[in-house]
């Protein structure tokens, strides 16, 4: 029996049973081959819960676990590394017509995996914010800032930090409206951090490799540079200042 | 023949949970090495590998692979070998372990270890991935017996057997899962007893115990599944008393990956291995 076969009953539960597959001493195979389909359900299931805990709360453990079931379904996992396995699927609930009613979720996954991807990202110390203070103020426009490898921008048009401030650390009732948000690290622990209107189309500037001067100029009239700057670093998102020679 | 110059104490070791960091740090009470699932370690950075290279400092590290999918028709994936290496070379494990079972097909990835027809072809596929991730990591691998749910048809000579030549012809060392022995044996109705005295004990390096959950088939007969959430059943203590008794002490790992408990629970299953293993030296 090819491990073709075996595969694509594996997924589909609807799917007859392969032929060739015995219980003990040639006896009817049962219901045996569904326990294979149940450890795969179970464990990329419980993977996606544990990258998503926000997502899984505010659908619900029955919603999340019949939407998991269509995605992985779907989009089996490409890499042999669960970190990995849910790396679409903020792009799958934007076009999963079931979550259409919940228009932020998307947005929420997003930031849920960038926290992820924070957590695996190597090990790059980050810049205190100290280490922008005093510079010489042309010599600073002049500069490219180096962000983190873990630094993730993300602009929304809902308030998905303070949603998930309120759904994992009992934070208020989150009020409508945008926000833009770097994701890094500090340490080992993924940090979060609000940017000022325009931060995360600046900062994602920055990371393309303009210097400040030219990202500045991308931003309209009133956008608060230092503002921004100080937000970056405190998240740990900027890795160094690399000044004109 | 195994390679005894870079391996495991013959003493308990435990599979590694982030949560228990602090405790093992602090008193490791009878656990002498660490098993760890290679594929948790291969970021770019971050707690997990800072808190390895911490425990590598203390104690022999068992990297335990669960992905590579040997028993693929498809040949081994060169991405994950050269992932598999990088974390040997930095790491100089005291062992490096795989499953006979694939869990890859068309570059989907299962997250389970699924079964292998025992068959002349399958034998001469797994032998030539062993050899070839031997070569790759310039070492000797055990591969660990599988639990069985179900059989094949086409399978032309047993588990042990299969096993013993897969050693034979690749010079790998075995895992031998004891659970898995007693899983599979009351799955398939075969005596586990069978199974330890066919089996080549002279090639294991390291020995798994992990608890099972009990279920019934729709005939209702005992249905074990390979769960790793509770505590190793008395049969499975007893068949390990057994395995000493021919094969001597080995490296014997407490495998809990699911409902983990606090650390004294985990620590308690490791003494009474240890226990065990005492009148076997």
């Amino acid at each position: 029996m090819s491990q073709r076969a075996f595969t694509e009953a594996l997924l589909d539960p609807e799917r007859a049973v392969p032929e060739g597959l015995t219980g003990p001493a040639g006896a009817p195979i049962g219901n045996r081959f569904d326990i294979y389909r149940n450890n795969v359900a179970v464990g990329l299931t419980e993977a996606l819960i544990a990258a998503y805990p926000v997502v899984h709360r505010l659908v619900g453990d029955d919603f999340f676990r019949a939407v998991a079931g269509v995605y992985f379904r779907q989009q089996p996992p490409r890499s042999r590394l669960m970190k990995d396995f849910g790396d679409t699927f903020p792009r799958f609930l934007a076009h999963f017509p079931p979550a259409k009613q919940l228009a932020y979720l998307p947005d929420v996954a997003r930031l849920e995996r960038a926290r992820v991807h924070a957590f695996h990202a190597a090990d790059t110390p980050p810049l205190n914010a100290t280490g922008l203070e005093g510079s010489d103020p042309a010599r600073l426009l002049a500069s490219r800032v180096r962000l983190t490898p873990a630094a993730t921008l993300i602009a929304s048009p809902h308030p998905i930090l303070a949603i998930w401030r309120a759904n994992m650390e009992g934070g208020p009732k989150p009020l409508p409206g945008p926000c833009e948000i770097v994701v890094a690290r500090r340490g080992f622990d993924p940090v979060m951090a609000e940017l000022p209107p325009h931060g995360a189309a600046f900062a994602t500037e920055l990371k393309r490799g303009r210097t400040l001067a030219a990202a500045h100029a991308t931003a309209p009239r009133g956008f608060d540079l230092a503002a921004t700057l100080a937000a970056l670093a405190a998240a740990g998102a900027i890795a160094a200042l690399e000044e004109p020679t | 023949m195994l390679d005894t110059a870079r391996s495991l104490p013959a003493a308990p070791g435990v599979g590694y949970k982030a949560q228990h960091f602090s405790a093992i740090m602090a008193d490791p009470g009878p656990v002498r090495w660490l098993e760890v699932h290679a594929e948790n370690y291969m970021g770019d950075g971050g707690r997990p590998i800072a808190q390895l290279r911490h425990l590598a400092q203390r104690f022999p590290i068992s990297v335990h692979g669960v992905g590579l999918s040997i028993g693929g028709e498809a040949p081994l994936d060169r991405d994950h070998l050269a992932r598999l290496k990088h974390l040997c070379d930095w790491l100089n494990p005291a062992s490096f372990s795989e499953h006979l079972a694939w869990s890859t097909h068309d570059g989907a990835y299962f997250n389970d270890l699924l079964p292998l027809p025992y068959t002349e072809a399958t034998l001469t596929r797994v032998c030539r991935h062993v050899a070839q991730l031997q070569e790759v990591l310039g070492r000797q691998m055990l591969l660990e017996n599988p639990s069985s749910y179900l059989a094949f048809a086409e399978s032309e000579m047993d588990e042990t057997e299969f096993l013993r030549e897969i050693a034979a012809r690749t010079g790998c060392g075995l895992l031998l899962d004891v659970n898995n022995v007693f899983v599979s044996a009351v799955n398939l109705q075969t005596a586990p007893l069978d199974y330890i005295a066919a089996f080549p004990l002279d090639a294991v390096g390291e020995i798994h115990l992990g608890g099972h959950d009990e279920q019934q088939d729709e005939s209702g007969a005992p249905l074990l599944i390979d769960s790793h959430g509770r505590e190793v059943a008395d049969p499975v203590w007893a068949l390990y008393a057994q395995v000493l008794e021919l094969g001597g002490a080995r490296p014997t790992l407490i495998e809990w990956d699911n409902d983990v408990p606090d650390w004294p629970v985990l620590a308690a299953e490791a003494t009474r291995a240890a226990a065990l293993m005492e009148p076997a030296r």
